[in-house]
């Protein structure tokens, strides 16, 4: 059994075991807080694809998180089921991804970076001016909340999230995302059509995306509209798939575990600070550690495994 | 009728400052083949930088712009030792995805500092000519903004000249038509690097110091500025100053004009229609000449 596939399985066995955490742990502080990992676990999946596995960086992730929250929240409140109403998030989010990958994937460079960013801030700040008041359950809505179901919905994604990437790395559709990203004319001198795979690299990335806006717009009971579309969703994104190692099944979940606890923690003793520590983390992981924290690990047990063998030359 | 010929003219004068800002980033971007998305955030800093030296020492915003280029070109060069001049070692695909991460943590992380050191508030300049007003016809000219749009078009100017004649200008450009053949003519192309990444933050905090002179500023401005000059750098293509402040002239009239067709809400989302016409129909940019 490869390492991957041991991670697989034991990343999907720890998402089976949190199935019984309302049963064994009914706190509604415990089960939000799961609900926020599951939730980062999903969105650091969807950039992983895009950027880890296809190699193209995407900045602007957050609109494709915020067009699901749109789509999502007002379809639900007018009464579509709400996992209707987060496929249909995920659509129109996929659609807007392809309108700027068409344009954008043609040249290489930096032009895909530049719109997706363009798409984000554009989308915020139009929407903060069309829709500036907040976004509020109705009251029978709000009488009926129950956590229990967001929580299901959450995990459900969040192994939605693992199989799609999982599946993913060991389909052709994947190793040509690879070849792509490690070299483009290289993989279309062997036959690959790199736009078509990025295209569809970036319409599963934002599918995801915008169906984990739709939960966040079905968890909270009142938000700015704008909100989901801010800056500050690309960067979790992205530095949970950092922490943990782009471009690896397991490392944005490693990641985005790591993340949560870190800016619970930190947000609790320096309330707005934390994003300067995290601005420098990044900075310093994307310079010094391009890997995460899974080439530690497989560094450290390449470290170990030679000090074990030279104990065992020292012995003999 | 008068009320479009007063918006296009506030147009032009916002989009003087599109220009500026997006001179720096091109030249940045043109040399060192590394997008700096934090650019807006350096002219945020400039903002502040022009705004303290009015507020604590009294000092007026275009006579400040002495004090405020240096510094910038002091943090242009140190951001450079410390941050992009790793990044510059690496080549040329992986330069550009690092350059983007590393801008994208800097501008978050220069954001929170803002925020923290200056709070969120907005901020502006008020000087004793701030209300005054030529009048041509029927139309109002801020007398400050015209002012802001001569000063960007000098500065402009300026670093055109610079790089034409100037003994490094000449090597700068160089370095941005081929560094391997820059380097074999014996070019010190990493002084080349820092040379155009200082003179590109200059450039930013001279912007900064005239739209918190003519506009207003406050922490979380970068991201907004770092896209307008994104968009002018796409329109006009590589190479040129001059076309660079051209195309940021008729970004500020294209918004203008949106604004008035569409109405204000609606204004920020030509940037993203310029954007994708451009790649469609003239990928190099209105200026930019074809590879």
């Amino acid at each position: 059994m490869t390492t991957e596939r041991a991670w697989t399985l034991g990343i999907l066995l720890a998402l089976a075991l949190l199935a019984f955490l309302p049963l064994v742990a009914p706190r509604d502080d415990v089960l939000n807080f799961v609900f926020l990992v599951l939730l980062s676990i999903t969105l650091a999946q969807s950039w992983n694809i895009i950027a880890g596995y296809a190699g193209q960086v995407n900045l602007g992730h957050a609109a494709f998180f915020g067009l699901g929250a749109l789509t999502a929240r007002t379809l639900w409140i007018a009464g579509t089921p709400v996992v209707a109403a987060m496929a249909a998030g995920a659509a129109v989010a996929t659609a807007f991804a392809l309108l700027i990958g068409a344009a954008a994937f043609r040249l290489r460079g930096a032009y895909f970076a530049i719109g997706t960013l363009a798409l984000g801030e554009i989308l915020r700040t139009t929407v903060g001016n069309a829709l500036p008041e907040i976004s509020t359950l109705p009251a029978a809505s709000i009488g009926a909340y129950r956590l229990a179901p967001r929580y299901y919905l959450a995990l459900a994604l969040a192994a939605l999230s693992v199989l799609a990437v999982a599946g993913l790395a060991r389909s052709r559709l994947g190793l040509g995302m690879v070849a792509v990203r490690e070299d483009e004319g290289a993989a279309e001198a062997t036959g690959v059509s790199a736009l078509a795979l990025k295209l569809r690299a970036l319409a599963l990335s934002t599918a995801l995306a915008g169906a984990a806006g739709g939960l966040f717009a079905y968890y909270h009971i009142s938000y700015y509209p704008s909100h989901p579309f801010g800056p500050g969703w690309t960067f979790d994104a992205l530095l949970m798939t950092f922490i943990g190692g782009v471009g690896t099944l397991h490392g944005p979940v490693l990641g985005a575990v790591l993340y949560v606890f870190l800016k619970e923690y930190l947000t609790v003793r320096w309330v707005d600070f934390h994003l300067l520590i995290f601005g420098v983390l990044f900075i310093a992981i994307v310079l010094l550690f391009p890997g995460g924290l899974v080439q530690a690990l497989i560094q450290a047990g390449n470290g170990a495994r030679r000090w074990m063998a030279r104990r065992r030359g020292a012995t003999t | 009728m008068t009320i479009l010929a007063q918006q296009i003219v506030l147009g032009l004068l916002l989009g003087g400052l599109y220009g500026l800002a997006a001179a720096g980033l091109s030249l940045v971007f043109g040399v060192l083949k590394v997008l700096n998305v934090a650019h807006g955030e350096l002219i945020m800093l400039g903002g502040y930088g022009a705004y303290w030296l009015f507020a604590l020492l009294g000092l007026d915003p275009f006579a400040s712009l002495l004090l405020v280029i240096p510094g910038s070109l002091l943090l242009g060069a140190a951001l450079f030792l410390a941050l992009f001049g790793f990044v510059v070692r690496a080549p040329e695909e992986t330069r550009i995805k690092n350059s983007l991460l590393v801008g994208f943590g800097l501008a978050l992380a220069l954001h929170a500092l803002a925020v923290r050191l200056f709070t969120a508030d907005d901020r502006s300049i008020s000087t004793g000519y701030g209300g005054a007003v030529i009048t041509v016809g029927p139309i109002a000219i801020p007398v400050i903004r015209l002012a802001s749009l001569l000063v960007a078009l000098a500065l402009i100017a300026a670093l055109h000249l610079l790089l034409a004649r100037w003994r490094w200008g000449k090597a700068i450009r160089a370095t941005a038509e081929d560094w391997q053949a820059a380097r074999l003519t014996g070019i010190d192309i990493r002084r080349a690097y820092l040379l155009a990444f200082a003179f590109g933050t200059a450039l930013a905090g001279a912007a900064g110091t005239l739209v918190s002179v003519g506009y207003s500023i406050s922490p979380s401005i970068g991201l907004e500025w770092t896209l307008k000059a994104l968009i002018v750098v796409v329109l006009a293509g590589l190479g040129s100053m001059l076309g660079t402040f051209a195309a940021g002239l008729f970004v500020g009239v294209a918004e203008a004009l949106s604004a008035a067709a569409f109405g204000g809400p609606y204004r920020e989302v030509i940037g993203l229609v310029i954007f994708l016409v451009v790649l469609v129909l003239r990928p190099q940019g209105l200026f930019g000449r074809a590879r």
